[in-house]
């Protein structure tokens, strides 16, 4: 028997134009957590699609147990074990937790005997198992949609582990998770892991990494680069693995001066009363201030309230004395205010567009001819600008956007927004998903944009990233501002501590 | 094997790849043209233009709404309410069986009249859709009925006749040998509109904002794009092509009836989807349309050629708009 519960050797995937895979390999013990880490686009989620069945490749082998076998689709993959959560989750919220972890496979019985129906006792019950084994304590038939996102992974965990689960896929399971939340993902990590499940974990996040995991697989442009035991290596030493360079700041230096208070929010409320409220605080010119919080802090919302995507019952917001009356998305771009969304693929790009057509959305007022014709030149300039000066890396205006990497596609989004040359940025989880040298690259720019006098508000999930960049931070709690921390003064400690002053 | 051919060559072949309905269809009418008398005759190619340049002008407007991701059911019934309405309007003032006790109208007018209510119904839609937000394709599944309704109000049921002659001879009217080569008015008529969308779609805001919009509706009022103002123009400018290509459709048949138009709106989302205008949204250009919409009407011909019995081209036109339709999904399918 293999001291391998699953072993791929050599694989390969080529796609027009890109080689995905180039002998790839992944060896997984039982009973130990493997990352997987590489860049975006370094073929991660390449080589976990050919193990889940999704793609088919072009070369290799893959073995279980020693044994060469063949996997042709995941339900092919499901049957030998092999389950997978997806980064992006896909539940169905309008019905029970039940019936989500039990979907396409509902346990039947017979009524009078041979009319085949659901076995809703029996799923209710097994779910109950299930649940019990992911530590979650919740009514099985409780509607999945009023559950927090870090539950409903949980739920997505134990649906995937129902059943004879060898290998457990974990696709950047932390993305939208707090502190408390992952701390709770990786007590279940444990467990399985004492049940001899061999877990995949992808991740971006290096501390994590090095917190949860046995060995580390490290991959680059579709190529196996090596692995090691997680307790030999260091961030420094991972980073220049995943980059194939040093790097040697994680943060740039900032040489913004803040100066006079110019953009002021007062007594600011939601209609939703479960939502921010009573939010005061204020931004000075050439400042970025941090906004800290745990997931559900209300931090999104209350900057979309502030942008006009959600409405607000009072409050003012006043830019340099002056009120700004903002109801809607553009009424605020009219005054001066930009906003990078937090869902770059839901209320970020527009995938089937090019890249020219992406970045001129917002500002095409200014490439107007005659009143009424757009200058293709203009359109074409503001292009070549932001790729120059953001280092976006396209072939050319024309290429569909959804065909860059995400750092390139956040560079771009940011760029649309620089088009209309705003006072006020604010920057919602602007590094999220985005792999390590892009994300030094936007911070570059941010600490750019500060210093050319534009007042930066930036919510990060990321402490390490808050603390690094702020010259304040603003942590937030249950829809209230539960304090401010000079950016010099701030540390994991004392962010955490106003983060979770619930009422 | 690719990189071998040159880039026209290349070009080419990616395009009957990704066409291959439109493939299909001019092979096959190349087959019928060559083994069926007639079929290249002068007579028959007018005939196609003609066919085609109405056609076109209904499929113009659908295609906005289809880029944006929504649909109009209401297409084919506001044509018909438009060719009705036109031909209430102008009958000649001797005519016995008039429906108005108007005096005789300018078709010119008239035109102007049925150009207001389809924008009218059109700019309805659109409020419908961006203020209430109920699905397009539910809201002109609605709009649809009660336009339907409205003609049967009017014409009481009844076909209409007794048109003025100048507005019949206007509409027909041929560029040329009318036995040898001519080109049809109408051909023209097309061309001019196909130019307007081309600007509208590639020059002006409005089309970049709609293409927005289907690309992603969220982002595109993120970004600070009027999306409630774009998708009622969308709708209302819809209206007005569905309008101008019933009054034309009501001259060209010499008479108009309740059923004129029943089952457009179909043609027109087929059409527009062989041309290559995505039911996923933000994608769709003018020349595709065009395209579509010829190779449909060739379909017809070669079928009418084929002595095929009519009702049987129900049948197959149904299975071309369904097989339109998965191709174009597979597309994005197959990339995933």
């Amino acid at each position: 028997m293999s001291e391998y519960v699953l072993e791929m050797r050599d694989i390969s995937k080529q796609f027009p134009g890109v080689k995905a895979l180039d002998h790839a390999q992944l060896r997984l013990r039982p009973g130990a957590v493997h990352a997987l880490m590489g860049e975006n686009g370094a073929g991660k989620s390449s080589l976990m699609k050919c193990m889940f069945g999704i793609y088919k490749m072009d070369e290799g082998q893959i073995f279980i147990d020693g044994e060469p076998v063949e996997i042709r689709d995941p339900l092919e993959a499901r049957a030998k074990g092999i389950a997978m959560v997806h980064q992006e989750l896909q539940p169905i919220p309008a019905r029970t937790i039940g019936e989500n972890i039990f979907l396409g496979r509902y346990p039947l019985k017979k009524l009078l005997g041979f009319i085949p129906i659901v076995d809703h006792k029996k799923m209710y019950e097994d779910t109950a198992a299930l649940l019990k084994r992911v530590r979650m304590d919740f009514d099985p038939k409780q509607q999945l949609g009023t559950l927090s996102v870090s539950h409903m992974q949980s739920v997505e965990i134990a649906k995937a582990v129902a059943g004879n689960c060898r290998v457990l896929i974990l696709d950047e399971p932390t993305s939208s998770l707090t502190q408390n939340e992952v701390d709770a993902l990786f007590r279940i990590i444990e467990d399985l892991k004492k049940e001899n499940v061999a877990i995949v974990y992808i991740s971006h996040k290096m501390d994590e990494i090095l917190r949860i995991s046995d060995e580390v697989t490290i991959m680059r442009d579709g190529q196996y680069i090596g692995t090691w035991d997680a307790k030999d290596l260091t961030t420094d030493f991972i980073i220049t693995k995943m980059v194939g360079r040093e790097l040697t700041n994680l943060y740039p230096p900032r040489e913004n001066v803040p100066g006079e208070v110019v953009f002021e929010v007062e007594d600011f409320t939601s209609i939703n009363p479960r939502s921010f409220r009573h939010v005061s605080f204020n931004v000075r010119k050439g400042e970025i201030l941090g906004v800290a919080g745990l997931v559900g802090a209300q931090r999104t919302e209350l900057m979309e309230g502030l942008f006009g995507i959600r409405s607000h019952t009072s409050g003012t917001i006043r830019y340099r004395g002056k009120e700004l009356k903002i109801n809607r998305p553009k009424d605020a771009i009219d005054q001066g205010i930009a906003m990078l969304t937090e869902d770059r693929r839901g209320s970020g790009i527009m995938g089937v567009l090019s890249v020219a057509d992406n970045i001129s959305v917002a500002s095409l007022n200014k490439y107007v001819d005659f009143g009424i014709v757009l200058n293709a030149k203009k359109i074409n300039n503001l292009v070549e600008e932001n790729r120059k000066k953001m280092n976006i890396k396209t072939p050319s205006g024309k290429t569909l956007i959804k065909l860059l990497s995400g750092g390139n596609q956040q560079k771009v989004l940011v760029g649309r927004w620089l088009a209309n040359n705003p006072d006020v940025l604010i920057l919602d989880e602007p590094t999220r998903g985005i792999d390590v040298g892009a994300k030094y690259e936007i911070y570059c720019i941010i600490a750019d944009l500060a210093k050319e006098g534009k007042s930066i508000i930036m919510i990060s999930s990321e402490l390490g990233e808050l603390i690094g960049m702020s010259d304040r931070v603003m942590v937030m709690c249950d829809g209230r501002v539960t304090g401010f921390i000079d950016g010099k003064d701030a540390n994991q400690e004392n962010v955490m501590a106003l983060a979770t002053q619930f009422e | 094997m690719e990189k071998t051919k040159s880039g026209i060559g290349q070009k080419s072949w990616q395009y009957v790849k990704s066409n291959p309905i439109v493939v299909m269809l001019v092979i096959a009418a190349i087959i019928v043209g060559f083994t069926k008398d007639n079929f290249f005759s002068w007579s028959n190619f007018g005939n196609l233009m003609s066919n085609t340049a109405v056609r076109f002008l209904i499929a113009l407007g659908v295609s906005g709404c289809l880029i944006t991701k929504g649909t109009d059911l209401s297409a084919g019934r506001q044509v018909g309410l438009a060719a009705c309405l036109a031909g209430i309007l102008v009958q000649r003032a001797n005519y016995a069986g008039r429906l108005t006790s108007l005096p005789e109208m300018n078709m010119f007018l008239v035109l102007g009249i049925v150009v207001v209510v389809g924008a009218i119904i059109g700019l309805l839609n659109g409020a419908i859709i961006s203020y209430l937000k109920v699905p397009p394709f539910i809201t002109t599944l609605g709009t649809q009925t009660i336009v339907y309704g409205i003609c049967l109000v009017i014409t009481d049921a009844q076909p209409i006749g007794g048109f003025q002659q100048g507005y019949i001879d206007l509409v027909t009217s041929k560029l040329g040998n009318t036995s040898g080569f001519h080109l049809p008015l109408l051909l023209f008529v097309a061309l001019v509109f196909g130019a307007y969308f081309w600007f509208l779609y590639n020059k002006t805001r409005h089309g970049k904002y709609m293409y927005a919009i289907g690309g992603n509706e969220i982002a595109a009022e993120v970004s600070g794009v009027n999306t409630g103002k774009t998708l009622m123009l969308i709708y209302t400018t819809a209206g007005i092509m569905y309008a101008i290509a019933g009054w034309i459709l009501a001259a060209k048949s010499g008479g108009a009836s309740t059923s004129m138009g029943m089952g457009y709106e179909l043609e027109a989302i087929a059409s527009c989807t062989i041309g290559g205008v995505s039911t996923t949204g933000g994608i769709g250009k003018v020349s595709g349309v065009l395209i579509g919409v010829l190779v449909f009407e060739l379909l017809k011909i070669v079928l009418q050629f084929l002595g095929v019995n009519p009702y049987y081209n129900y049948i197959v036109q149904g299975l071309v708009i369904v097989v339109a339709v998965a191709l174009d999904l597979r597309k994005y399918l197959a990339k995933k």
